[in-house]
């Protein structure tokens, strides 16, 4: 099969094979490309797809785009399961294998510098949510007259945004004071933008979108910690997700910019 | 409410890692990080869509 080369991440060579059945993102199984004591894992992808062109016009096609990060996920946690894997972003694509080894070879010590620091750790995301009221959705009807009186009305929306204010204060000191606890239990940390409801289908309101970054050795603890912290916050709600391969810290620190490739 | 290491992972912590996260290479086919950013423009857009057929479960307070 001809077409374009996928790549989902780079790793240091590994003993093991990956799993036979695994897909990648077009159905090709992703193959292993060596060059310079590096290893890019890599599939073939059809360019009618993945050409820069096309591949911009799927972006928008959500069911699309939810395939292709979950294909490019399953490999990664494939990789998870034998090697501390370096992720690339989503549509990482290239022309064919030379041009695959010669960005490996242009970012050769970049990318051995990074290995080297993400090696034996694993990404936490931890999330903060403010639990949406208990109000019943929009007004069943186009809301014609409100029965109570305008004072009434007045006060009544003015407890409602008192203890509102309220939630959010505690949810802030909450968030503030759990990113600390976590980020002393990590050797990183990154802060997401918060989550839009709508497509993460999840209730309430993200206040905290955070990634840590812990030694595996070490998850356990943090894992505790976390779970600790959530008991005796009413309306505020902590979600845990992980291990994920270390996507958000596999940028460069702060190296000064090298134009690769 | 314990550790979802087995339940399917949500679309939005998926992008926030895939499209925000991992290393970015420019050259050859591959997108330019302008680029990228667009993705996440786009990704705004196409939630706004989403938004307008489906209605927002909150009320919203001022």
């Amino acid at each position: 099969m001809t077409g374009l080369r996928y790549v989902y991440a780079v790793c240091r060579p590994f003993g093991a094979p990956l799993q036979a059945q695994l897909a990648g993102v077009a159905g090709d199984p992703p193959r292993l490309l060596t060059h310079h004591g590096l290893v890019a894992v890599v599939s073939h992808v059809p360019e009618a797809d993945f050409a820069e062109e096309p591949f911009h016009a799927h972006l928008e096609d959500l069911d699309w785009l939810t395939t292709v990060a979950r294909a490019h996920q399953g490999v990664i946690d494939a990789l998870t399961t034998v090697t501390t894997p370096l992720p690339l972003r989503l549509g990482t694509v290239f022309r064919d294998d030379s041009g695959v080894r010669t960005m490996v070879e242009a970012r050769e010590e970049s990318f051995l510098r990074t290995l080297a620091r993400l090696d034996g750790r694993v990404e936490w995301g931890v999330k903060v949510f403010v639990e949406a009221e208990q109000t019943p959705g929009p007004a069943a009807a186009p809301s014609p007259r409100k029965p109570a009186s305008g004072r009434d009305y007045l006060r009544q929306r003015r407890m409602e945004t008192k203890s509102h204010d309220d939630l959010w204060q505690r949810a802030e000191a909450f968030s503030t004071h759990l990113h600390e606890t976590l980020s002393g239990c990590a050797e990183d940390s990154r802060l997401h933008a918060p989550q839009n409801p709508t497509l993460s289908g999840a209730s309430g309101r993200n206040v905290l979108n955070a990634a840590y970054l812990v030694p595996r050795a070490e998850s356990e603890k943090f894992v505790e910690t976390v779970e600790r912290t959530r008991d005796g916050a009413p309306g505020i709600r902590v979600e845990l997700t992980g291990p994920w391969a270390a996507y958000s810290f596999a940028g460069e620190e702060s190296v000064a910019g090298e134009e690769g490739a | 409410m314990t550790v979802v290491e087995r339940r399917e992972i949500a679309l939005v912590d998926l992008l926030d890692r895939l499209l925000a996260g991992g290393v970015v290479i420019t050259g050859d086919l591959t997108l330019r990080i302008a680029d990228v950013d667009l993705v996440r423009i786009d990704l705004n857009a196409l939630i706004s869509s989403v938004n307008a057929n489906v209605p927002s479960p909150f009320e919203e307070l001022r």
